[in-house]
């Protein structure tokens, strides 16, 4: 079976985030940049059961900047069969994320498509659920594990206060959360190889697909600076400044 | 605490711009190198190093590796850490692709090294004689003992070591006793060897040791020392591994650094004499060992970038986080970090330029190697090895001792939590001590340089970098202003490392006791002025791009900054060190050994 996985290319997360003087967005500008965490969780979930023989073919796809290209060759370092960059300059939104890739579902006919949760750098957490909605295929967010069993997925979600169990019916789109695995590094002859796989260049326009903004931003701002902390001589204090002061009690 | 972040912006520079990827990539052999590459590998090694290898410095430092009944074991997770390392792979990075390697070029292999020897040195020193072994045997050995040997070693599965020191025979092999009896096919060695780094350990099921020895009717001194294979399990002709040779781990050393590295010393031959296999030719040991040696002293010249780097990002982190005292020059005022005091910038600044001049001499270097082993005229071939022999001592000799000062200037900077270990800051300078003295001491490589590298060849190879350093002058002159203080104090350095040059030159022949003396001074004049031509260069290439308007006008300012301090700051030692090489050497000698 074939599996699609998405990759985003984001902010490194250990670099400090620095908003843009004119307050429209973050500095993005020669910034170590690289492949959104949960969508490496999600690229490994496709190569372990590639090697488990469940899987025959993985598909990345990426949307955004030229550079993507660099996120397509990591996850085919991986393990990731061939790559797909759907190459545009505007920033999408999760809407148009999902719209490009109902268009790609359509080419290439998964039984799986596997995304991150969330991605780090504009935490929308929606493009895996659009997806799922545009496509009407049922869908499983925020999964810890997976099996495929037949027709169907046994899959584990995280969800508040514990865990859910539930079998979807395939083809779906499941979302990666952070326990699903831990993802491997990259070996260095994956790496040599990965240059020679096929990565393929598509514009949105060409998949017929709108990826313009439908949501303005107005304003991108540092949050407020945590003031200096107090030392309180009892709980009697502290309760009551809990009431009076911060007013959460 | 810090942690280690692979400055990849500084290395893409100095690879791209300063050591010329794009020149290394149109070679035959090299053509699968590209930038793109490049940044691929970087930025994994980078990963690897910052999660597995970095982590684990510390405890490392801290606990040791220990002897137990002749069995070593090395820190923990250290074992874990050696085989996460050869399964991604990173084992065979520069290794032939006949026996499993990438048989990626130097552009590449060094600054994954200096990764790797700034995330964790004492660990990565494993890896780095496994690959001088590689070399010696890709030299040397007979295709057959390239097969039996080379595919594990590139793996990783098994480890190699050099076997060259004897308590009686250091820097002078010369004296090398231990004894190689012929037995048929093979040899039975006897003798104890010392100073061998990683000679015993838990990491691998089997130890590859490449011994000097000498036959029974050897001649005399270094013509009559052999090359030997002497593996810690002989192995089967299935590959399985048979019985346990006769080499024994009497004792490691207790250090001043490089704590989870075991050095140790090995008893060959207690019983019947170690079983061990001849590479080449009899009594031309010597000649093969120096063949991995140059390599080796390159690897440790990175080594002293890598430790500078470590040890400026440990400093760094301490200055923008302690906070002590107010902003000279205000009253009053909130308490600062101690990065706003002029003289803990000095330091920072000091420290990184040193390192980035360091980092772009030691990937220049080792691109010339590449050339002088793909480029197909035999001319630029020529041209190159003579760039590389002039260089490798002074990379290994300068960037090992700049690595030592810098690493110390990373202890002032924290002050007195630098001189307790529980900063960290300590560990740097420990660990730098050593890379001035192993693969030949900074005297040894003074010697190299001022005798064969200038004296034999009366200055060929020297004239001509100096005259390639002369001649970005005309191009520094061009930007006008901005880089004229470069431009000028680039020029005089320049004329003190000539004159110091010819006068190395002229003495030679008929002093050469003179030359000797004042050798280390001239060694340090080539590192320190070599180093300000990489820097001028890097200032030229940062003037040109910031030009683009996509530019990195952080990064290209900070060389640009860099650039000027080295010239400010490093370049006039070029003075008081030619004044030194000049007119020093009589006052060397001046005391006889006897009146000390």
């Amino acid at each position: 079976m074939k599996v699609l996985v998405t990759v985003k290319r984001v902010i490194d997360p250990y670099v400090k985030v620095r908003v843009k003087s004119d307050g429209s967005g973050v500095e993005t500008a020669n910034v170590k940049m690289t492949m959104n965490p949960f969508c490496e969780i999600a690229v490994e979930q496709a190569v372990r059961m590639k090697e488990a023989g469940v899987v025959s073919e993985i598909v990345a796809v990426s949307i955004g900047a030229p550079q993507c290209q660099e996120t397509l060759r990591t996850a085919m370092a991986m393990g990731v069969d061939r790559g797909i960059l759907v190459e545009t300059e505007v920033d999408v939104q999760p809407l148009a994320v999902a719209k490009v890739m109902k268009a790609i579902v359509a080419k290439e006919s998964p039984k799986l498509v596997i995304m991150g949760k969330q991605a780090i750098d504009d935490d929308s957490n929606q493009s895996g659920q659009m997806l799922a909605a545009l496509l009407g295929w049922p869908q499983a967010a925020f999964i810890s594990k997976i099996e495929i069993n037949g027709d169907n997925a046994d899959v584990t979600r995280e969800i508040d206060g514990g865990l859910e169990k539930i079998a979807i019916r395939l083809p779906a789109v499941v979302t990666a959360d952070l326990r699903l695995n831990e993802p491997r590094y990259v070996t260095l002859p994956n790496i040599m190889k990965a240059k020679k796989k096929p990565l393929e260049v598509v514009k949105p326009d060409a998949l017929g697909v709108d990826v313009a903004p439908r949501l303005t931003t107005l304003k991108v701002e540092e949050p407020a600076k945590r003031g200096a902390g107090v030392k309180v001589a009892d709980v009697k204090e502290l309760v009551a400044k809990l009431k009076n002061e911060a007013k959460i009690i | 605490m810090s942690s280690y972040a692979a400055p990849l912006k500084d290395m893409r520079f100095a690879i791209r711009e300063l050591a010329g990827l794009s020149e290394i990539s149109a070679l035959p052999g090299c053509q699968e190198v590209n930038a793109e590459l490049v940044d691929a590998v970087l930025s994994e090694a980078a990963k690897f190093a910052q999660e597995v290898l970095d982590p684990l410095n510390r405890d490392g430092d801290k606990a040791g590796a220990t002897l137990a009944d002749g069995k070593v074991t090395a820190p923990k997770g250290f074992k874990e850490a050696y085989r996460q390392f050869i399964e991604a792979g990173w084992n065979g990075l520069g290794g032939p692709a006949e026996f499993g390697g990438q048989g990626l070029p130097h552009i590449v292999s060094t600054p994954v090294q200096e990764i790797w020897k700034s995330a964790n040195m004492a660990l990565c020193l494993c890896p780095m004689l496994t690959s001088g072994v590689l070399e010696a045997l890709k030299a040397h050995g007979s295709p057959e003992q390239q097969k039996a040997w080379m595919p594990k070693l590139t793996s990783g599965e098994w480890t190699g070591t050099m076997n060259l020191t004897e308590p009686q025979a250091g820097s002078d092999l010369s004296a090398v006793r231990a004894r190689a009896v012929r037995e048929g096919s093979h040899y039975r060695i006897q003798g104890t060897k010392i100073f061998i780094t990683w000679g015993e350990h838990d990491l691998t099921e089997n130890i590859v040791h490449l011994v000097l020895a000498r036959t029974p009717d050897a001649p005399e001194g270094v013509k009559g020392i052999s090359l030997f294979i002497v593996p810690k399990f002989r192995v089967k002709p299935d590959g399985a591994l048979g019985e346990r040779n006769d080499i024994r781990c009497v004792s490691i050393e207790h250090k001043l650094g490089i704590h989870a590295s075991p050095t140790c010393v090995l008893a060959y031959g207690d019983q019947k004499g170690a079983i061990g296999y001849l590479v080449g030719e009899e009594n031309r040991g010597l000649e093969y060992m120096f063949t991995m040696m140059n390599h080796a002293r390159l690897s440790v010249g990175v080594e002293g970038v890598a430790v500078a780097e470590r040890a400026y990002q440990h400093a760094l982190e301490y200055a923008r986080t302690r906070v002590q005292g107010r902003e000279i020059g205000q009253r009053g005022g909130d308490r600062v970090t101690i990065i706003h005091h002029p003289d803990v910038r000095r330091m920072l600044m000091s420290m990184r330029a040193q390192t980035e001049a360091m980092r772009a001499l030691a990937y220049f270097t080792a691109a010339a190697l590449d050339r002088a082993r793909h480029h197909p005229d035999p001319a630029e071939k020529r041209r190159s090895q003579g760039l590389l022999d002039l260089l490798t001592p002074v990379v290994k000799g300068w960037c090992t001792e700049q690595g030592v000062e810098i690493a110390s200037t990373g202890i002032q900077v924290h002050g007195g939590m630098g001189f307790v270990e529980e900063t960290g800051a300590a560990q740097y300078l420990r660990d730098a001590r050593i890379t001035t003295i192993y693969e030949g001491t900074t005297g040894i490589q003074a010697n190299d340089l001022v005798g064969r590298k200038v004296g034999f060849e009366k200055g060929a190879s020297a004239l001509a970098a100096i005259g390639a350093m002369r001649q970005i002058d005309a191009r520094l002159a061009a930007v006008g202003e901005e880089l004229a203080s470069a431009r000028a104090n680039l020029k005089e350095a320049v004329d003190h490392l000539e004159s110091a040059t010819r006068w190395i030159v002229e003495t030679f022949p008929s002093a050469p006791k003179a030359v000797a003396a004042v050798s280390v001074p001239y060694l340090k004049l080539f590192g320190t002025v070599a180093g300000g031509w990489m820097m001028a260069r890097a200032a030229l290439i940062a003037q040109e791009r910031l030009k683009q308007p996509d530019a990195d006008r952080d990064f290209l300012h900070g060389k640009l900054a860099t650039a000027r301090f080295y010239g400010e700051h490093e370049l006039p030692r070029a003075a008081t060190l030619a004044r030194e090489v000049t007119r020093g050497a009589d006052s060397v000698l001046a005391l006889d050994p006897a009146k000390f």
